[in-house]
C-alpha cells in the first residue's frame, strides 16, 4: 500500500514537473507566412516593418518572443498616437495569436501524448496517492494527526513554494497570457472534444485546471471526511456544479450557438453581468439568451432571500459556488491557517463591505450608461474610473492572485472572507433573516478550539460555543468542519425555527444560577 | 475596593475570575506558575498530535485580560498566610488579598511501583507533562500505558498518532471499568484493537525496568510478563492539588473541604475545581468531581458568592462528555458500572460495533435515571429536560428522534431503537419513526 502511495507521488510529481518545464520547451519563430494569414491587412503595413527583425529568428523561450512582439506593437502604437492617426491604433491582441502560431516542437507535435503524460497520468498518480489513505490512515474519524508538523499544511517551505508557484501562475494566466502558450495549446485536445470548431484559449486552461484540480482533491475530501454523510454530500456537489455547470454546460452551449453562460453563477460575484456587451449579447440571442437574462437576475433578486432564509449563505458558498468549490476541496489543507483573531474580523468587515459597495457602484453606473447610452456618470469616465479598475483589483488580483494564491499563507477562503461581494450579500441575509444557525449543545464545550482551528472563515467558534450560545454569523458558509471536528458533539448545523437562533435561556447543566443571551 | 485573588487560571479560576468581572469591579489577580495565559487542559493531547498549536488552546486572545482588568501573574505560590490574608511566591515577595478563590486542580497519581522515577516514566496532566513527554518520546518506538481512564486512552491516542505502538494495561475486565459498564467498555476495547493499540485487561503493574542508565527499559507485569518499552504513561487517575494548604488552617480530605458555597473553613477563602471536596454533596453526586464541566460551574457560581449575592453550588442532571479515538461519549444522569438495586438497564448496539445506546430505569416505574450514548450525538437541553422531569422509559424511546443532534444526512438509529424497544416491551410500543424519502433513496 505504502509504495502505491509513493509510487503515485512520483507520478504525481513527474507530471506536475513535465507541466512545468513544459514552460520552456518550445521554439519560436515568426514567417512572413505566419504574419500574414494572422494580422490584418490593415496593420499588416505598419507592423510589418516593425517586426522585421523578428522574421524567422528562432526564440527558445516565449518571454523575449512576446516582448519583442509588444515592443514592435507599441512602438507602432506611440508612432500612431504621436501622429494623431488614432484610427490606425493596434488594439488586437497579437501577442496571442501569433506567439501560437509561432510555436513549433513537441507541444505542437506530441500535444496528445503530452496531455496524457500531465493529465491523466498525474490524476491517476494523485489518486494511488490519496485512495490507500482509507486503509492506511486507519479507520474513519477525523484526519488531521500532524497537521502542524507539515511543510505544506503549517507555512513550511512546500507551503511557501505552493503559494509561490500559484501566484505566479495567476500573474501569468490574467496579465500575460501569451508567455502560457504552451499550456494553453496542451489542453486544445479537450477543447477540441467538447467544441471541434473552437481553439483553447487562457480560460479555458484555466477552467480545465480548476475543474481538474476540484475533481481529484474532492476525491481526497471526501475519502478524509468518509465518516460525514454531509461533508461527503457537500462535496459531491461541488464537483459536480463545477464540471456541469462552470465547465461542460458554457462548452456545450457555445457548440450549441448559444452564448456562454455558467447558470450557477452570479451577480454580484459575476461583476460583468451587467456590462453593455454581455446584456447585449444575451438580449440578441434569441430566447435562450433572454432566459439567461431573466435567470441570472432571478438568481440573486429572488434566489438568494429565498434559499438563504431556508438554509443559510451555505446552499450557495459550499455547496454550488465554484470559488467555494475550490476551496473546499484543493484548500481543505490549508483550513486551518485563517486568522482567528479580532483584529482580522475587523479588518475582514470593513474590506468585503468595501468591495460590495465599489461593486453596487461600478454596477449602478454600468447600469446607467447602458440605459443611457453614455460613457460616464456624473462627468466620471465609467470604464476608466470604475469597471477597468474593478475587474483589476478586485476580479483579478483580490480574487484570483490573492484569493487563490494566498491559500497556503492566509487559508482557504480568502477570498470568501475578505473579498466577494455576492458572500457580503448572502451573509447580510443570513445574519438578519434566516433560519440557518450552528447550534451549541448546551454546557458541553470544553473550549479545546479545533472548531475555530479548522473554521476557514476565521470565526472563533469557541468563543460562543464555550458559552453556550448558538453561532450566528455572515460569514459563516456552513461548510460543517467545526461540527466534524469537535470532540464532543457541541456544534451542529442547524435550519429550525428563525427565533430560536439566539436570546434563549442558555442550558449550562448548573442550577445555581442563569444565564440568557 | 476588594482584591479578589484566584490561585490557578484552569477553567475553574478563569471562570471565576470573567464572571466576577461581569459582577463587579473587584481588583483580579489569577496567579499560575504553569502558563502565562489560560488554555484548554483538555486540548493538551491535540498539541502533542498536531492538530493545533499550543496558541489555539487558548480560549481567549492575550489582549483579553488587560481589556477586561484581569491581571495575570506567572508565579509558583510557596505559602499563605491566612491570617495576614498575604501570599508568598517563591521568588519571595508577596500579595495581599481581600478574598481567596484556590482553583489549584489536580496531580496525577503515582502508587510507588519501583522504577516510577525512572527517565521516561511520566503522568500527563499539565503543561509541562505535555512538554516532557514531546521530549520523553523522542525516537521511541514502543510504549506501555498503565490504567485504563480518560487520560490513558488519549495518551494511546497520542503515541498513536506519532507511530509509536502502545500496550495499554488495565487493570479491569474492559476499558474505563470504575465508570463503564461492561458492554461500552468492550465496544471501546474493540475500537482500541481497531487502531492497533495492544489492550492488556486485567493486567496489572509489578515494576518498570531500568536500562542501566537510569531511563525505562521495559515493564514487567504482575504475571511476570516483561514487554519492552522506552516510554511509561503512567495514567491511573488523578487527585486533588492540595500540597499549598495540606499543613495550614484550612480543613482538608483528600481535596479542600468546601460547603455548599464553596467556602472553606477558613473566612473569605473558596475552593473550586478539581481541588474542592464537598462536605455535603448533593444526591448522586460524588463529593469530588475532577471534570472540565464542574470547574466551569463552580466559577460561574462562586463568582456570586464574591461579589456579595450568597449562591449555593446547585449542579444540573450531571453530564460528561468524551472521545475513544473515533467513538464519542455522552453521559446524561447516573449511569453505573454496574446496575444498581431495583434498576434495569435498555440497551441497543448497533452491527457496527461502534455506537450504542444504554438507558438506565427504575424496573417498575420505568423513571429514567441515565444513559450513557456513543458514536449518537443527542442534545443536552431535551436529555436534561426528561431526566429533571423523570420521563418514563417508554415516553422517551418513543420521543428519541427529538433529541437526535447528529450532523445532517447522518443515518438515523432511532427506528432501529425503538423497534428493538418494542420487542422487548411489547405491552408498551412506540411508534417507530419512519424514513424520509431522502433516507430511503441515499440508505
Amino acid at each position: 500500500m505504502k509504495t502505491i502511495r509513493y509510487t503515485g507521488l512520483i507520478a504525481f510529481l513527474f507530471s506536475l514537473g513535465l507541466f512545468l518545464s513544459l514552460f520552456f520547451t518550445s521554439t519560436y519563430t515568426l514567417t512572413e507566412q505566419i504574419f500574414t494569414s494572422n494580422v490584418k491587412a490593415e496593420h499588416q503595413e505598419t507592423l510589418g516593418p516593425e517586426l522585421a527583425g523578428m522574421m524567422d529568428r528562432e526564440y527558445s523561450l516565449s518571454i523575449p518572443f512576446v516582448k519583442d512582439l509588444n515592443a514592435a506593437v507599441n512602438t507602432v502604437n506611440e508612432r500612431m498616437r504621436s501622429e494623431q492617426q488614432w484610427d490606425k491604433v493596434i488594439y488586437d491582441d497579437y501577442a496571442g495569436s501569433l506567439t501560437r502560431a509561432s510555436t513549433s516542437g513537441l507541444i505542437q507535435d506530441q500535444t496528445t501524448l503530452l496531455f496524457i503524460l500531465v493529465f491523466i497520468v498525474g490524476a491517476v498518480g494523485a489518486l494511488m496517492f490519496i485512495l490507500p489513505q482509507i486503509q492506511l490512515g486507519g479507520p474513519a474519524g477525523i484526519k488531521h494527526n500532524g497537521i502542524f508538523f507539515n511543510a505544506l499544511n503549517n507555512r513550511g517551505w512546500i507551503g511557501m513554494l505552493t503559494g509561490g508557484l500559484l501566484v505566479v501562475f495567476y500573474v501569468l494566466l490574467y496579465f500575460y497570457p501569451a508567455y502560457i502558450t504552451n499550456w494553453i495549446i496542451l489542453v486544445d485536445p479537450v477543447q477540441k472534444l467538447l467544441n471541434p470548431g473552437a481553439t483553447s484559449s487562457q480560460w479555458f486552461l484555466y477552467g480545465f485546471l480548476y475543474t481538474f484540480a476540484v475533481l481529484v482533491m474532492g476525491v481526497r475530501m471526501i475519502i478524509k471526511y468518509r465518516h460525514s454523510k454531509y461533508q461527503i454530500f457537500r462535496t459531491i456537489s461541488v464537483m459536480f456544479f463545477q464540471t456541469a455547470f462552470a465547465f461542460l454546460i458554457p462548452e456545450i452551449l457555445v457548440r450549441l450557438n448559444q452564448p456562454y453562460f455558467d447558470f450557477k453563477n452570479m451577480w454580484p460575484l459575476d461583476y460583468d453581468f451587467f456590462d453593455a456587451w454581455h446584456i447585449n449579447m444575451l438580449t440578441t440571442s434569441g430566447g435562450t439568451g433572454i432566459f439567461m437574462f431573466a435567470w441570472g437576475i432571478s438568481l440573486f433578486a429572488i434566489g438568494v432571500p429565498l434559499f438563504v432564509f431556508f438554509f443559510g449563505k451555505r446552499w450557495y458558498c459550499s455547496w454550488v459556488c465554484g470559488c467555494g468549490g475550490l476551496a473546499e476541496t484543493v484548500g481543505d489543507p490549508f483550513r486551518q491557517l485563517s486568522d482567528k483573531s479580532l483584529k482580522a474580523w475587523q479588518i475582514e468587515r470593513y474590506l468585503i463591505h468595501a468591495v460590495l459597495i465599489f461593486g453596487l457602484l461600478m454596477t449602478g453606473a454600468v447600469v446607467y450608461n447602458f440605459i443611457s447610452g453614455t460613457n460616464s456618470i456624473l462627468g466620471i469616465d465609467t470604464y476608466n474610473y470604475l469597471r477597468k479598475p474593478y475587474g483589476f483589483l478586485i476580479g483579478s488580483i483580490f480574487s484570483g492572485v490573492i484569493g487563490t494564491g494566498f491559500y497556503p499563507f492566509m487559508g482557504n477562503r480568502v477570498w470568501c472572507r475578505f473579498g466577494c461581494p455576492l458572500a457580503a450579500y448572502l451573509g447580510a441575509v443570513q445574519k438578519f433573516k434566516s433560519r440557518f444557525r450552528i447550534t451549541t449543545n448546551g454546557g458541553q464545550c470544553i473550549s479545546c478550539g479545533n472548531c475555530s482551528t479548522y473554521c476557514e472563515m476565521g470565526i472563533d467558534v469557541r468563543w460562543y460555543a464555550q458559552r453556550g450560545q448558538n453561532i450566528i454569523r455572515s460569514s459563516c458558509v456552513g461548510c460543517g468542519v467545526c461540527s466534524a471536528v469537535c470532540p464532543r458533539g457541541v456544534l451542529n448545523l442547524e435550519n429550525r425555527d428563525e427565533d430560536g437562533r439566539f436570546n434563549q435561556p442558555i442550558l449550562l447543566g448548573n442550577d445555581s444560577i442563569k444565564v440568557s443571551n | 475596593m476588594q482584591h479578589t485573588v484566584i490561585i490557578g487560571n484552569g477553567v475553574a479560576g478563569i471562570t471565576a475570575a470573567r464572571h466576577i468581572r461581569k459582577l463587579s469591579d473587584n481588583k483580579i489577580t489569577v496567579i499560575s506558575g504553569e502558563t502565562d495565559h489560560f488554555f484548554s487542559r483538555t486540548a493538551l493531547m491535540y498539541i502533542y498530535m498536531g492538530h493545533m498549536k499550543f496558541e489555539n488552546t487558548k480560549p481567549y486572545e492575550d489582549w483579553f485580560w488587560s481589556k477586561n482588568k484581569i491581571d495575570l501573574m506567572r508565579e509558583w505560590v510557596t505559602s499563605i498566610d491566612f491570617d495576614g490574608k498575604t501570599i508568598v511566591f517563591k521568588n519571595g515577595t508577596s500579595l495581599t488579598y481581600d478574598q481567596l478563590i484556590l482553583a489549584t486542580g489536580s496531580q496525577s497519581n503515582f502508587f510507588g511501583w519501583p522504577g516510577q522515577d525512572l527517565k521516561g516514566v511520566q503522568g500527563l496532566y499539565s503543561y509541562q507533562d505535555l512538554e516532557l513527554m514531546e521530549e520523553n518520546t523522542k525516537n521511541v518506538k514502543s510504549a506501555v500505558i498503565l490504567g485504563g481512564g480518560l487520560i490513558g486512552v488519549e495518551m494511546a491516542e497520542m503515541l498513536h498518532s506519532r507511530g509509536i505502538h502502545v500496550t495499554y494495561l488495565i487493570r479491569e475486565s474492559h476499558f474505563w471499568g470504575n465508570m463503564l459498564p461492561k458492554e461500552e467498555g468492550t465496544l471501546i476495547d474493540n475500537h482500541l484493537a481497531e487502531h492497533g493499540i495492544d489492550l492488556r485487561t486485567e493486567t496489572e503493574l509489578e515494576e518498570i525496568l531500568d536500562d542501566g542508565n537510569g531511563h525505562v527499559k521495559g515493564i514487567k507485569t504482575k504475571t511476570g510478563e516483561v514487554i519492552d518499552c522506552q516510554f511509561v504513561g503512567l495514567t491511573v487517575g488523578v487527585h486533588p492539588n492540595i500540597d499549598l494548604v495540606k499543613d495550614s488552617k484550612v480543613e482538608t480530605d483528600r481535596g479542600i473541604l468546601v460547603d455548599e458555597k464553596l467556602q472553606t473553613n477558613v473566612p473569605d477563602v473558596y475552593a473550586i475545581g478539581d481541588c474542592a471536596q464537598q462536605k455535603n454533596p448533593p444526591a448522586h453526586r460524588r463529593p469530588i468531581e475532577a471534570v472540565w464541566y464542574v470547574g466551569r460551574m463552580m466559577g460561574e457560581t462562586v463568582a456570586h458568592t464574591i461579589t456579595g449575592n450568597e449562591t449555593k453550588y446547585q449542579p444540573g442532571v450531571w453530564f460528561n462528555s468524551a472521545k475513544f479515538f473515533d467513538i464519542e461519549y455522552h453521559n446524561y444522569g447516573t449511569v453505573l458500572p454496574t446496575c444498581q438495586e431495583g434498576c434495569s438497564e435498555f440497551y441497543w448496539e448497533c452491527h457496527d460495533k461502534k455506537k450504542c445506546i444504554k438507558v438506565i430505569y427504575e424496573t417498575n416505574s420505568l423513571k429514567v435515571k441515565g444513559v450513557n450514548l456513543f458514536g449518537i450525538r443527542n442534545r443536552h437541553e431535551v436529555w436534561d429536560n426528561w431526566l429533571s422531569q423523570e420521563k418514563t422509559l417508554d415516553h422517551i424511546i418513543g420521543n428519541l428522534p427529538e433529541a437526535n443532534f447528529d450532523p445532517e444526512f447522518f443515518t438515523h438509529w432511532e427506528g432501529e431503537i425503538q423497534e428493538k424497544f418494542n420487542s422487548e416491551f411489547s405491552d408498551k410500543t412506540v411508534n417507530v419513526r419512519k424514513r424520509g424519502f431522502l433516507e430511503k433513496i441515499f440508505a
